[in-house]
């Protein structure tokens, strides 16, 4: 393999246990600036577990990981909020706040990195504009469909302009149509330069895609293509 | 700035309910501390106008040389808080006596001889009178002075009155201590129950990348405005209390000149900010055990 830039995520002999169970077990890898790779393996191979990781959702039992260039052993509690900013999340429960409108969601992310209202304002009814969701920016989470959930958990991802997104299972839940859209609007990030990493067990979408594969098996790594 | 204000004000809004009982609460807490303070504050005014009245009465032994009594006088006059003097002698006093009681004469011309003592009328210092203890002090001395009998300056309800004030003001403080105790309470509970409410967004902020401070801070200033609303809400109803109960009074307390004041405008700014910071305190103890869960 040839030398290649300093990597994006980096994973050396990471382990994960909760209680006496290792969820994973001496995970190595790494991802470069601009790949979009995919994490795959059945239900329960630890897949979520490693993005939660990656994003210090949970700290890692033993080995270092780097993201951004950053150990994230070493990262304080204090920095976790402004190391976070530099990721866009989805998670696989979409994790958008049901009392409030699409607006507060995705704005939530700008007014938390300290911007100005009329900037935020600005950037929240550009990026819902490009996903032909500018209507429902008054409605609260609970009364869109799946796909128009998932769309708003992808803009709050994307609006903070991250290098890297980690995406959980994005088109778990969605009909194809929605699957596509979802699957479109990474792809742009992608082709914008951005870092992506999409946890999947569906085979149709990593098909779509041309990226990596690694897999996952009961917390091992067992082929990194 | 203003997002911070407008977050604020929108999650008071949305706990309308929650938001009012809590400063209506505080505002009754307030309401009893600083009527305490108001009483105890008067009370002090009226102890201390009275201690300015207050003149000491040298009682002289029988019999005593004019150069004896010249003696007293200067060693009364050395004494510190005295601060001048009038000799009453046993004639001078029994003829006042007489003219004070004029229906009593058959009273007097029946004495065989004059009871009364000579008597030096001290006046005092105001520094000799600030204290009940500084008073006392001071008669001990007097009676010590050779050719003195006795001293009387109504040392007796004077006293009293002093140790009713101050048991009221330990009363008061231990009060007023419980009360913002209970407004501690009161705030931590009503910003544990929205954590309580928020949890779900609160975990959301934390992982789009906001910093505690972004969380906490729209929960310290709620904590801050529910002190001080409940705080001048307090002090207000117990203004009109005042006024009232003084308009009453018309001029004083009957056969006083005295006439009691309102808490002074330093005074009452004291017990807003004290609800202010106790608020603020309430929202800390939350949020740390927030913290650390
Ligand atoms: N918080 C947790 N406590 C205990 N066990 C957990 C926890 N989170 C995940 N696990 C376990 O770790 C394993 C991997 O889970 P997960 O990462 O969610 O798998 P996947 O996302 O690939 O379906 C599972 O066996 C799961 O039961
Ligand atoms: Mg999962």
């Amino acid at each position: 393999m040839t030398k290649r830039r300093d990597a994006a995520i980096q994973m050396f002999n990471v382990y994960k246990r909760y209680g006496a169970k290792g969820a994973l077990v001496d995970i190595s890898l790494a991802v470069y600036p601009n790949e979009f790779v995919f994490l795959t393996g059945p239900s329960g191979a630890g897949k979520t577990t490693l993005l939660k990781l990656l994003y210090l959702g949970e700290q890692a039992s033993a080995g270092q990981i780097l993201v951004d260039g950053m150990n994230l052993s070493r990262i304080s509690r204090r920095r976790i909020p402004y190391f976070r900013r530099n990721l866009g999340i989805i998670f696989q429960d979409y994790k958008l706040i049901a009392s409030r409108s699409v607006y507060y969601n995705i704005a939530l992310v700008l007014e938390a990195a300290g911007e100005t209202q009329r900037l935020i304002r600005k950037k929240v009814r550009y990026m819902l504009r490009s996903m032909d969701m500018e209507k429902k920016i008054d409605v609260l989470p609970p009364s869109l469909s799946g796909g128009e959930q998932q769309r708003i958990a992808v803009a709050r991802a994307m609006i903070g302009r991250p290098k890297i997104i980690l995406a959980d299972e994005p088109t778990g839940s969605l009909d194809e149509a929605s699957a596509g859209v979802i699957v479109g609007l990474l792809k742009d990030f992608h082709n914008r330069g951005g870092t992506v990493m999409v946890a999947t067990h569906d085979s149709a979408l990593i098909r779509s895609g041309s990226g990596r594969i690694f897999q996952l098996e009961r917390g091992r790594l067992v082929s990194a293509a | 700035m203003a997002l911070l204000m407008q977050r604020t004000f929108r999650d008071m809004r949305e706990n309308r309910f929650l938001n009012l009982v809590t400063i209506a609460t505080v505002a009754l807490s307030i309401l009893i501390v600083s009527a305490f303070s108001l009483f105890v504050v008067n009370a002090n005014e009226l102890l201390a106008s009275w201690r300015r009245g207050v003149r000491m009465l040298v009682y002289l032994e029988r019999g005593l040389s004019r150069n004896q009594e010249l003696a007293v006088k200067r060693r009364l006059l050395k004494l510190p808080g005295v601060t001048g003097m009038q000799y009453v002698s046993r004639e001078a006093a029994l003829q006042q006596l007489k003219e004070e009681m004029p229906g009593q004469v058959a009273l007097f011309t029946g004495l065989k001889e004059n009871p009364l003592p000579d008597t030096f009328e001290i006046r005092l210092a105001p520094a000799a009178t600030g204290s009940h203890a500084v008073l006392v002090a001071l008669a001990d001395r007097v009676a010590g002075i050779q050719g003195v009998d006795d001293v009387a300056y109504g040392q007796e309800w004077l006293g009293k009155f002093a140790n009713v004030v101050n048991l009221l003001k330990l009363c008061g403080s231990a009060m007023g201590g419980l009360f913002m105790l209970a407004v501690v309470v009161i705030v931590a509970n009503t910003v544990r129950l929205t954590l309580y409410a928020r949890r779900e967004e609160i975990e959301i902020m934390r992982l789009v990348g906001a910093t505690d401070s972004f969380i906490h801070l729209p929960f310290y200033i709620q904590g801050m405005v529910q002190g001080a609303l409940g705080g001048i809400a307090g002090v207000a109803i117990l203004y009109l209390a005042y006024l009232y109960i003084v308009g009453g009074l018309g001029h004083g307390i009957p056969g006083t000149l005295f006439t009691p004041r309102f808490l002074s405008p330093v005074e009452y700014s004291g017990i807003i900010f004290g609800s202010v910071l106790v608020g603020w305190f309430g929202c800390y103890l939350s949020l740390k055990q927030l913290v650390r869960h």
